[in-house]
């Protein structure tokens, strides 16, 4: 008996091994073919950070496939999760040929993976060179595929409804008065100024990573030019700013202060609902709202400095093409031809702008987004676009988290020792990461 | 007869021969899943890398710069310290109620089921959980389980004993239903009170269940990672003296954090923070198992 016991559970062993080599011979098998088609054509692996265009990529990889037969996969990395997600890829082998390197950490982190795509055909069909990333050799890393700005979103009709005019919103003066009068009667009107304005993860970098990019920005003036690294230090100089805003948004609107570190609640919803006449986000937001809000604007953070009603969005992006330098040549080539299809071929070109919002290449597709419409005629009207500083925040997720937890104990009891803790998580905490990250 | 035990003899030789054949298959899964990975894990703590197969070899450095971390010496204190807390809470509480549900109190099958069922929940899910459920107390005094240490600390004490105390429980059930019923009769006939016959017959004899319930609670609580995660990811976070302090991060949320880290210096750190926490969790856990045998008795 008992050797039967013995021998049934050394075939179960057995089997299972054989299970499980089956199941990783099955996708082994699977590749094959498409090993073999690489070995001619290549194919192409984009790992893509953006999961709201997770379905328009794989429209076009279908698209692709269809028109060339050459093999696009697109995997979306969980949000939040990109550096992880694309750290364990990288390690695999068979890489993304395609992936994102989007701020200066991440070129110092993925450089040495990066193909330099200077001169390439994919960079002479871009219209400006704003939005690409070089590292300290002057390789170019990678190269913007879209770009987006940032602001306070405003219902038009809200604000005239409560009897103001879009006009009055010309600076924080203007912006506060509007916004108090608004939350004062709220109950009558049906509405409130702003969204909430949540602190848990899907909703913090709002503030954290956008609002702060005004005090950036201003520090940038200050210094004279644009910053072209990581500085060590921040003055601070502009916290005061930040904190009319933040405090603006808080203090008036649909949800109580005190309620925003749990978080849980639906700012898009709210504003698509009418519930709210401001919405501290960005351009990326276009195709949520475009249906409920169509006139939906975007207006600048507007926070007290001087000379500000001659302030334009936030315009910049994270989103840049690198493309994997490690992978097989006839792979680099079919991402080569892939991306340069996607940014000239109308049909395709017209999906992938519908889903970033703009592209900045010569022959793509013309922008249908509103807030980067408004965007357009700030800079029109002579207006100074406030550029993404926000990029260089070094040691980024911890330098954000600590933030996060000082603007929590702020908005339970607003007091000046707690603000004083939000500055120093903002401006000392920049020096730490700093130091952290460079030694 | 004599034919019996040859066949027999030969019956064994022919296992001894062919019994390779049987072991490989889990040798080999125990070498790839376990002895691999472990040795790889020990070699990568003494490299810089981003990606696995580009390590470059770089000595101790990361042992030192791992060491001299501030977050991590408090991750570490913070872990002893809660690991110490859980481990006497659960096992005390655990021990209570096994006593309690083997006095044969009616419906004593569906009490040890429900006090069981919290441990089938997965740790991220009970976080999420149970950050509702304190946020929902703490917010009626406007704060949140995000806003103080002592409430992060406190609630995964809570939020562990929920989910642990019914498993140990079942550990201590089967105890203490071996301890032999002459041994209580006898105690009962000398005389002996509830107290006494608790502590000197009933504990002794289960020893054992003891020795494995505060093994694993130990080990446990020094490994904790998804509930953390879940429930304050280390808030709240302040600025002390120049270093940042996630003032509920344990150490295994601190080797997570640290490996990704935008900086390719740092998982060889986490990776160097990882053996260490490897000696650790091991040497704690074998110094208390070996205190803790000294004390079973022999039946």
């Amino acid at each position: 008996m008992k050797k039967i016991l013995a021998l049934t559970l050394a075939l179960v062993m057995a089997l299972a091994l054989v299970a499980c080599s089956g199941g990783n011979n099955t996708p082994a098998e699977d590749t094959t073919p498409a090993d073999e088609t690489s070995a001619a054509t290549g194919s192409v692996y984009w790992l893509n950070f953006k999961p709201e265009s997770d379905d328009a990529l794989q429209q076009l990889a279908a698209l692709y496939k269809d028109q060339t037969g050459v093999d696009v996969k697109v995997v979306t990395a969980a949000s939040g999760t990109y550096s992880q997600t694309l750290t364990a890829e990288m390690d695999k082998s068979a890489p993304p040929t395609l992936f994102v390197i989007g701020n200066a950490n991440s070129v110092k982190d993925w450089s040495d993976y990066a193909l330099d795509l200077t001169g390439t055909p994919i960079a002479e069909q871009l219209n400006t060179d704003a939005y690409n990333l070089y590292d300290d050799s002057g390789k170019l890393v990678s190269i913007g595929y879209c770009f987006e700005c940032y602001g306070i979103i405003v219902n038009p009709d809200l604000v005239e409804q409560a009897g103001h005019s879009m006009d009055e919103l010309k600076n924080f003066a203007g912006l506060k008065a509007v916004a108090e009068d608004i939350h004062a009667n709220a109950a009558t009107l049906g509405f409130d100024a702003f969204t909430s304005n949540d602190m848990d993860s899907s909703s913090s970098w709002r503030y954290t990573g956008h609002m702060i990019n005004l005090e950036y920005y201003y520090e940038e003036q200050d210094a004279g030019a644009k910053w072209t690294e990581c500085p060590p230090s921040l003055t601070g100089a502009y916290m005061e700013n930040y904190k009319n805003l933040y405090d603006l948004a808080v203090e008036n609107s649909l949800v109580d202060r005190t309620s925003l570190a749990t978080g849980g609640h639906d700012a898009e919803a709210e504003f698509k609902n009418g519930e709210a006449a401001f919405w501290v986000q960005g351009s990326w937001e276009w195709s949520a709202v475009a249906d409920s809000v169509p006139n939906a604007t975007m207006i600048p953070y507007y926070c007290g400095v001087s000379g500000e009603e001659n302030a334009g969005l936030n315009c910049g992006t994270e989103n840049c093409w690198a493309i994997n330098a490690k992978a097989s040549e006839a792979d680099q080539q079919a991402t080569m031809d892939f991306l340069v299809w996607l940014v000239t071929d109308p049909a395709a070109s017209r999906i992938a702008v519908d889903s970033f919002g703009a592209m900045p290449y010569k022959n793509a597709q013309e922008s249908t987004n509103g807030f980067l419409a408004a965007a357009d005629a700030y800079a029109a009207d002579g207006c100074y676009v406030m550029d993404w500083a926000t990029n260089y925040q070094p040691g980024v997720d911890d330098y954000r988290a600590a933030a996060v937890s000082a603007l929590n104990q702020y908005n339970a009891s607003p007091s000046d020792a707690n603000w004083e803790n939000v500055k120093t998580a903002f401006i000392d905490g920049w020096a730490v990461q700093y130091k952290a990250q460079n030694g | 007869m004599n034919k019996k035990i040859k066949k027999d003899n030969s019956l064994i030789r022919q296992t001894r021969r062919w019994s390779p054949l049987f072991m490989w298959p889990v040798v080999a899964a125990f070498i790839i899943g376990f002895v691999w990975p472990f040795i790889q894990g020990i070699y990568l703590s003494f490299c810089k890398f981003r990606l696995i197969r580009d390590a470059e070899f770089i000595g101790v450095g990361n042992y030192a710069t791992a060491l001299q971390d501030a977050s991590f010496r408090h991750a570490f204190w913070y872990s002893a310290l809660f690991a110490i807390v859980s481990l006497v809470l659960i096992n005390v509480l655990a021990f209570a109620v096994a006593y309690a549900l083997t006095q044969g109190i009616r419906g004593s099958n569906l009490y040890r089921t429900v006090f069981f069922m919290p441990n089938l929940i997965g740790g991220i899910v009970l976080g999420y959980i149970w950050s509702m459920i304190f946020d929902g107390i703490l917010s009626r005094y406007n704060t949140s389980i995000l806003m103080e240490s002592k409430y992060g600390f406190w609630g995964l004490i809570i939020l562990i004993c929920w989910q642990q105390i019914g498993y140990m429980m079942i550990i201590y059930i089967a105890g203490l239903q071996a301890v032999p019923e002459d041994m209580l009769e006898a105690a009962k006939i000398d005389g002996a009170t509830k107290a006494q016959t608790l502590f000197k017959v009933t504990i002794p004899n289960v020893m054992p269940s003891i020795t494995i319930c505060t093994f694993l609670s130990l080990t446990n609580g020094f490994k904790l990672f998804d509930q953390n995660l879940a429930l304050t990811a280390g808030q709240p976070i302040t600025y002390v003296d120049g270093a940042m302090v996630k003032s509920t991060e344990m150490l295994a949320l601190n080797i997570y954090s640290t490996f990704y880290n935008s900086n390719s210096v740092y998982p060889g750190v986490a990776q160097a923070k990882a053996v260490l926490f490897f000696i650790l969790v091991a040497g704690l856990g074998l110094l208390q198992l070996s205190y803790t045998r000294k004390k079973e008795v022999q039946q």
